[in-house]
């Protein structure tokens, strides 16, 4: 198990190396897909740390739209326009947001935490869609360029500045959730989904552990939302949509549940990939998603990054053999 | 001597079945019981009833003189009560170790820390000498669903040990286990609790263990005791006999 | 439709997400064979057209998707089954698209047949009451087949316990694959006869799931009598608050529901269910 930590942190490392030296390189709209990529790897990531705990939410795209949200509110009535006050406020409203809800939702499993999350989500639509005044319904909401710092981006470097904060940021929070898995709570978590009755019966509460791991999640995606709004410069209330929660779930099973890493990499080849197959097959896009689901699901249950894995075991299996 | 844990007229029905009738019984503390009986005379549903899986429908149950009947199972847990079962409830995808040290977190009060890692809760490598004194060093980075089954039992027994709790029950340790190793299991597992003066109740199918093993022995048909005392003198009783085995 | 849903939930044991496809199958299936050979000369022909629609793709999509991808994972983790019939979920979304195109469908003869009804002095369309009718004989049709006859008895017992029932001999598979073709027949029909009232469009199957979900989860899963009152009051929930507060009928629903799980978490006719240990 050791290769396998040094391992991923060698890739963590050496990916992080390449995300921070390379793009000033490449040409804009690549640069404007990783920044997508990379904030949408945190919703993402929300959702991997809720199915270590044996919990699938269809609707965690409500805490992405709350972030967003909450940073084009801040705009449209605070006058805010800090980038990273604007990051701090979706940080309190995504905590107080999946707070509540986790109330509720933490004694749920299975279908009934997977489709509740989805009813909150569609409800949190309805309100952004309708509420027109405030939301600017189907129009949305307009983000314009954050101040960084006080600082206001020049025009030149903009695409790649907020790339720089995406990335950056989400690195960081990278390494937050990778405490968590390593930590008690994400090993009582993991306990859950294996058993819930022992988690009981050895003193510890399992509907704390998931509240706690729930607001976690919820923290997570609204900070991707915040940013993926930055990245887009417009929020929408389909970011509320169920299409949007069912794409965090493809691209959570597509990376793999292994490693906090795997969200980052299962959701650039996303991004690239539709970014290609919207283009030359709009109406045939969802089933594309869906059989490739069926895919992973019976052939590649472990995702992209258990791929990683697989190659390491033939790797030390060819090395040994060559002693 | 006042008895650590004590039923009072503690009745429970599933329908039809009478799992437990009126049923009185004390524990000293510090001793070894045995408890038989044929399938469905309540032996199960008195640790359910208990640890608090199972509310009883009348009776109470007295720890230490304070009663904790209705308290759930973590509750009980957190007064010292823990218990084994007939089924190993193992984190499966947990390595043997894991098992053992988020046992002693949960235990310290740390299950709700998500930054420092877990294995610094056990800095005193308190696991890896449960481990032994279970006799499952070997296993130590396997992941509990790979284990033998005489391994998972010493296993869910040692996570309930790991709570060092003042009374342990165990339920059937040695069922599913093979003839061998089921002296294996209790040569290994009584030692440990005898020498940390845990009041151990277990509940057990095989006679030749309880004879064995226990100090005392409770026998149980149809919820109610038939008979208590030696286990020479239990497993003698032809109404015991007859219960058990059908013939005197 | 909601019926449909928990009766699967029921035998199967797994809450089929796709279940509102089937539905918006039935739905555009009834509207295209309406639209196509419901003429003004035979009224009636145009109901059993709606009829035919729904049997037809219950028949025919029930045990394909039972046979082909719901039995691999019979046996494994909940969150596998779930992903399973979301995966088939966004597959039928775009078949529906390929096959009837986006713009939407509007079969609405069968709905002005009815023409109206006076009640209490006020004049109400006749359409819902057809349907209501529907809904309740359906109802009582599946409560009588589970109850009475030979093959409900034979599916009480596959739900109870599935290995005993094989080892008696019963054909447990074809079971489950009948099981799930009467529940997605269900659905097909509640697709079929609602499409009549509006027009029928992409993303109705995923916009019905959900409000489907908060019916069976607020009647409790597996009980149809449930399903029923679960719809019941959802219904009479929607229509207080469309006319109430317009925006929020969506809002209404979910807070009924957030309110009966909060009080009780299996549902109203749910049964909870503790682990043997």
């Amino acid at each position: 198990m050791a290769i396998g930590r040094r391992l991923d942190l060698t890739l963590a490392l050496a990916g992080l190396g390449f995300f921070l030296v390379v793009p000033p390189f490449l040409p804009q709209w690549i640069t404007f897909l990783l920044t997508l990529a990379w904030a949408k790897a945190l919703a993402v990531l929300g959702i991997v740390l809720l199915l270590r705990g044996g919990l699938l939410t269809f609707g965690h795209a409500l805490y992405y739209a709350v972030g967003a949200y909450t940073a084009g509110f801040a705009v449209k009535f605070l006058g805010v326009h800090e980038g990273l006050a604007a990051l701090g406020l979706a940080v309190v409203t995504g905590a107080a947001a999946s707070a509540l809800l986790g109330l509720l939702l933490a004694r749920y499993r299975g279908v009934h935490f997977g489709l509740l999350n989805l009813a909150f989500s569609m409800v949190l639509y309805a309100v952004l869609l309708k509420f027109y005044e405030v939301t600017g319904g189907t129009d949305g909401l307009r983000l314009p360029t954050p101040l960084l710092a006080g600082v206001k981006p020049d025009a030149q470097h903009l695409r790649l500045t907020i790339y720089y904060v995406t990335v950056v940021l989400a690195a960081l929070l990278l390494y937050v959730a990778y405490r968590f898995t390593t930590s008690p709570l994400g090993y009582t978590l993991r306990a859950v989904r294996d058993n819930e009755v022992r988690v009981e019966y050895m003193g510890a509460s399992v509907r704390q552990a998931i509240y706690c791991s729930y607001i976690v999640a919820g923290v997570l995606a609204s900070v991707g939302g915040v940013l993926a709004g930055f990245s887009v410069g417009h929020i929408v209330p389909e970011l509320s949509f169920w299409t949007q929660s069912g794409e965090f779930v493809f691209v959570a099973l597509l990376g793999g549940t292994g490693s906090v890493l795997a969200p980052v990499a299962g959701s650039i080849v996303f991004e690239f990939v539709r970014n290609y197959a919207f283009k030359y097959s709009p109406y045939t896009w969802q089933m594309t998603l869906g059989i490739v689901l069926l895919g992973i699901i019976f052939f590649l249950p472990g995702g992209l990054w258990s791929l990683k894995g697989i190659a390491a075991r033939r790797w030390t299996i060819v090395t040994r053999r060559s002693q | 001597m006042s008895a650590v844990l004590e039923t009072v007229s503690l009745t429970k029905f599933f329908g039809m079945v009478r799992a437990a009738e009126d049923l009185s019984v004390q524990f000293q503390e510090g001793e070894l019981v045995g408890i038989v009986g044929p399938n469905g005379s309540g032996k199960t549903t008195l640790l359910n009833v208990i640890t608090g899986y199972v509310k009883p429908d009348r009776g109470r149950i007295r720890y230490q003189g304070k009663d904790i009947t209705g308290l759930s199972p973590r509750a009980v847990a957190d007064l010292g009560i823990a218990r084994s079962f007939q089924m190993p409830q193992l984190y499966l995808s947990l390595t043997v170790l894991e098992n053992l040290v988020l046992a002693l977190a949960i235990r310290a009060g740390r299950a709700r820390e998500f930054w420092a890692p877990l294995e610094r809760v056990d800095r005193r490598d308190e696991a890896p000498r449960i481990l032994e004194q279970f006799g499952l060093e070997e296993h130590a980075s396997h992941d509990a669903g790979q284990l033998p089954e005489g391994a998972r039992k010493l296993l869910d027994v040692a996570l309930s040990f790991a709570r060092r709790p003042r009374i342990l029950l165990m339920d059937e340790p040695t069922s599913g286990v093979s003839a061998r190793d089921k002296s294996k299991v209790m040569d290994t597992l009584v030692p440990v609790l005898k020498g940390t003066g845990v009041t151990t109740i277990f509940v057990e199918h095989d006679m030749e263990v309880v004879q064995r093993y226990a100090e005392r022995v409770l026998a149980f048909d149809e919820g109610k005791v038939i008979a208590a005392g030696s286990p020479d003198a239990v497993l003698r009783d032809p109404t015991v006999r007859r219960a058990l085995l059908g013939q005197p | 439709m909601s019926a449909g849903l928990t009766f699967t939930y029921g035998v199967v044991r797994i809450l089929n997400l796709a279940h509102g496809n089937l539905y918006a199958l039935g739905a555009y299936m009834g509207a295209w064979l309406v639209l196509g050979w419901g003429s003004s000369a035979m009224p009636v022909l145009s109901y059993l057209l709606l009829f035919a629609a729904a049997v037809f793709i219950g028949v025919t999509a029930g045990p394909l998707i039972e046979r082909l991808f719901l039995r691999r994972v019979y046996g494994k983790e909940e969150e596998i089954q779930i992903l399973l019939t979301f995966s088939i979920l966004l597959i039928l979304e775009d078949v529906i698209k390929l096959v009837w195109g986006v713009s939407p469908l509007f079969a609405d003869k069968p709905y002005i047949y009815m023409g109206h009804v006076r009640l209490g002095g006020v004049d109400y369309a006749g359409y819902p009451f057809l349907l209501t009718g529907i809904a309740v004989v359906t109802g009582i049709l599946l409560w009588l087949v589970v109850t009475r006859t030979r093959f409900g008895k034979v599916l009480v017992s596959v739900i109870t316990d599935r290995e005993v029932s094989s080892a008696l001999g019963v054909n447990v598979p074809r079971i489950y694959t009948l099981a799930f073709t009467l529940g997605a027949v269900l659905a097909a029909l509640g697709g079929a006869f609602t499409a009549p009232m509006f027009s029928v469009v992409p993303g109705i199957g995923a916009e019905v799931i959900v409000v489907s979900f908060a019916v069976v989860a607020i009647g409790g899963l597996g009980s149809i009598g449930g399903a029923a009152l679960g719809a019941l009051l959802v219904g009479l929930a929607r229509a207080t608050a469309v006319h109430l507060f317009p925006e929020l009928d969506l809002f209404a629903i979910y807070l009924i529901m957030a309110l009966v799980l909060l009080f009780r978490p299996q549902g109203l006719f749910g049964q909870v269910e503790a682990r043997r240990i």
